[in-house]
């Protein structure tokens, strides 16, 4: 192993020496560009999420405060037919939302289990140029609860919304390290791979539904 | 048709004459420049956005030594492990040793081209593993046992029927009368047939869109979530990469996101782009206990210091294949080759040898699409001409086509010849067409006009033409 490391090191050395032939290497950019539609205050950058995430084919329901999070979750499923059962992240902010005013629904805090179709997770940021999530693993979100529902459901409060993915990252940059995983979620999962038509819910979520909430947290 | 290079020209034939075939092709090209032309006035910063992916990827691989090395510490501070495999071969001994020691037999694959490239799924096979494929597309393939014919669209060349065939000839164990004429229908059973894997998987090996120098993470970009499922219900994550994947941060990453899926499917960005770093911590509820990820040169290095370096930068995007004329002619299994279009007939000569490659730098029209959607600025055109002028030189070229192409050259340099030999080919053409109007047999070239009307020249060369004609005097 360390052999063909040296090897392909010994290479690598002479062709870059090739490569540059006498001349400088190649420098990084100097600035990055941030495209204008990843830039603006945050009702711009909230509005802009909103049409970037319909275009995605994610749906939104937007509510006042995380009291009013779980009756918006128990008519969205009525809505679409997903049944009264759903998991939640064991995301302190989730766990602390009124559950038990919708006692319809049958809620618990588990592992995904086969015939469970719904699960609510929190983001971490939603970033305002692609109408996109970002999601991170750790001990209060299961990687697992966004990816093996049926519908994804996903709480984002408009104080993390950003413009970019740079921007994103830095939210998560604040609790370092880096997460195990990281995920930027566009929309429900999809395919064109049968005769180039797009398809929704190939092995993730068919649905991305985002319940983003504007103002503070309670 | 065969997987060999060499046959392209009996492949192109046998392509060219399968509707099926032809109706995809068209499809595909059709819709990839209505929907890149909507996404470019989405974006007006993208020719930008191209620009610095290039300068990005051009400072990666001149500090790719350094930067592998950071990657390959950042990795272990992680907890997982870095392993190097010069060549194909190295790599599928590794992979399996990886799979051996993990103690699983179920083994799930993501979509990637370098496992094509290293021929792993059959090396496994023959070893006792049975690797399954999870990406819808490559999921079709490995039933029908066909090699992908696009970066990006594996299966673009079959029909819902067809893959209706595939999924009845493999899935034995459902009703064979079920209805399947729907993309839907297989849509379905698909996801039913291979959710039972991930649940149940041991391995998953994916690819790597990019790797992170600065943090050693590697990004990997899905539609389908098909990754993120494989490295968060497997119990060991192998990702293999090649060595120019490299990027030195995040922010040059998300850079490249930006152009990465915009250039393959003219989408803003993939369903999922992943930040992975390394195997679970103590406080994770789930991912992989360990994280392997295999770098492989095979031929990179030798490109790197060679007049092809520029190939490095490709993202495998695809773009130049979705536009390409000759690809949109003949589709990718006519290459014979992994990677086909623009960037597999300059990919294939250098990683198979000119010998058997060599008809592909020749299927190129030199139109000069490829490198208009590049989104790193890969010169295809010129490098292309580097491998006809490399063929030229060719002994082994025969000596009718060398004196051919001499001729034409001494011509081409002196100007008086060159319009002598111009008005005696137009006289000599305007006499076959005289009756017709139109040239059906033309000496030489009888192949190229037995498909062909030529009209016939009326008046003389156009140089004559335009001594006879009064230009506009310019006004002052």
């Amino acid at each position: 192993m360390t052999d063909a490391r040296a090897a392909i090191m010994g290479r690598l050395r002479g062709a870059i020496a090739a490569r540059r032939s006498g001349g400088p290497a190649a420098a990084r950019p100097d600035s990055y560009i941030r495209p204008r539609r990843a830039q603006g205050g945050r009702a711009e950058l909230v509005a802009r999420f909103h049409e970037m995430a319909l275009f995605a084919g994610a749906s939104i329901t937007t509510i006042d405060n995380d009291v009013a999070a779980p009756a918006a979750v128990a008519r969205y499923l009525s809505r679409e037919g997903l049944g009264d059962r759903l998991i939640l992240s064991p995301s302190a902010r989730i766990l602390r939302m009124p559950w038990s005013d919708t006692p319809r629904l049958s809620v618990c805090q588990s592992h995904f289990r086969p015939g469970d179709r719904v699960a609510v997770t929190e983001a971490v940021a939603g970033v305002a140029e692609t109408g996109t999530l970002l999601v991170r693993s750790g001990a209060d979100s299961p990687n697992a609860l966004h990816l093996l529902p049926e519908a994804h459901i996903a709480v984002l409060d408009s104080a993390t919304m950003v413009g970019s993915y740079e921007d994103a990252l830095q939210i998560l940059g604040q609790d370092k390290p880096l997460p195990r995983v990281a995920t930027f979620i566009t929309g429900p999962s999809r395919t064109a791979d049968i005769e180039k038509t797009p398809q929704i819910g190939v092995h993730g979520p068919r649905q991305l539904h985002i319940i983003l909430i504007h103002g503070e947290a309670t | 048709m065969q997987p060999d290079p060499s046959a392209f020209s009996a492949n192109a034939r046998l392509a060219l004459d399968n509707t099926k075939l032809q109706q995809a092709l068209g499809k595909l090209q059709g819709d990839f420049r209505r929907d890149r032309a909507s996404m470019l006035c989405r974006l007006p910063e993208f020719e930008a956005l191209r620009d610095q992916a290039r300068v990005i990827k051009d400072h990666a691989l001149d500090h790719l030594d350094g930067y592998l090395e950071q990657f390959e510490e950042r990795v272990a501070s992680r907890g997982g492990a870095v392993h190097w495999c010069e060549d194909a071969a190295a790599a599928r001994e590794t992979i399996l040793r990886l799979c051996r020691e993990s103690g699983g037999s179920r083994i799930l694959k993501g979509k990637s081209m370098l496992s094509e490239e290293i021929e792993l799924n059959d090396f496994l096979s023959e070893n006792g593993l049975d690797p399954v494929e999870t990406d819808l597309g490559e999921y079709i393939l490995q039933l029908r046992r066909e090699r992908p014919s696009h970066v990006v669209m594996p299966a673009i060349h079959l029909n819902a029927q067809q893959v209706g065939d595939a999924f009845r000839a493999g899935h034995t164990d459902l009703n064979p009368s079920r209805d399947l004429d729907h993309p839907n229908d297989l849509l379905a059973e698909a996801r039913a047939k291979l959710r039972q894997k991930f649940l149940n998987s041991d391995v998953g090996i994916t690819g790597a869109n990019f790797l992170v120098a600065e943090t050693g993470s590697i990004v990997l970009v899905t539609n389908e979530g098909n990754g993120d499922l494989l490295h968060t219900l497997s119990d060991t994550h192998i990702v293999l990469a090649g060595i120019e994947k490299i990027v030195p941060t995040l922010s040059d990453a998300v850079a490249l996101v930006r152009v990465l899926a915009r250039s393959a499917t003219t989408q803003e960005i993939t369903s999922y782009t992943s930040v992975i770093s390394g195997p679970r911590q103590a406080s994770d509820p789930d991912g992989p206990s360990v994280f392997h990820v295999v770098l492989v040169d095979n031929g990179r290095s030798g490109l790197l210091g060679s007049a092809f370096s520029d190939v490095l930068r490709c993202i495998r995007c695809g773009a130049c294949q979705s536009l390409c004329p000759v690809y949109g002619a003949v589709g990718g299994h006519a290459y014979g080759a992994v990677y086909s279009g623009p960037i597999g007939s300059i990919l294939t000569p250098a990683l198979v040898g000119l010998k058997a490659a060599k008809p592909l730098p020749e299927a190129s029209s030199f139109c000069g699409q490829c490198q208009d959607v590049c989104p790193v600025h890969i010169p295809l055109p010129a490098l292309l001409r580097r491998w006809r002028e490399i063929i030229f030189d060719d002994p082994a070229l025969s000596d009718t086509v060398r004196a051919g192409i001499k001729i034409w050259a001494y011509a081409a340099r002196r100007p008086r010849l060159y319009r002598f030999f111009q008005r005696l080919a137009v006289a000599l053409l305007a006499a076959l067409g005289r009756k017709s109007g139109f040239i059906r047999n033309l000496p030489l070239a009888g192949d190229w006009a037995g498909a062909r009307d030529l009209p016939a020249p009326q008046g003389g060369t156009f140089m004559s033409q335009w001594r006879n004609h009064k230009p506009h005097e310019p006004q002052s």
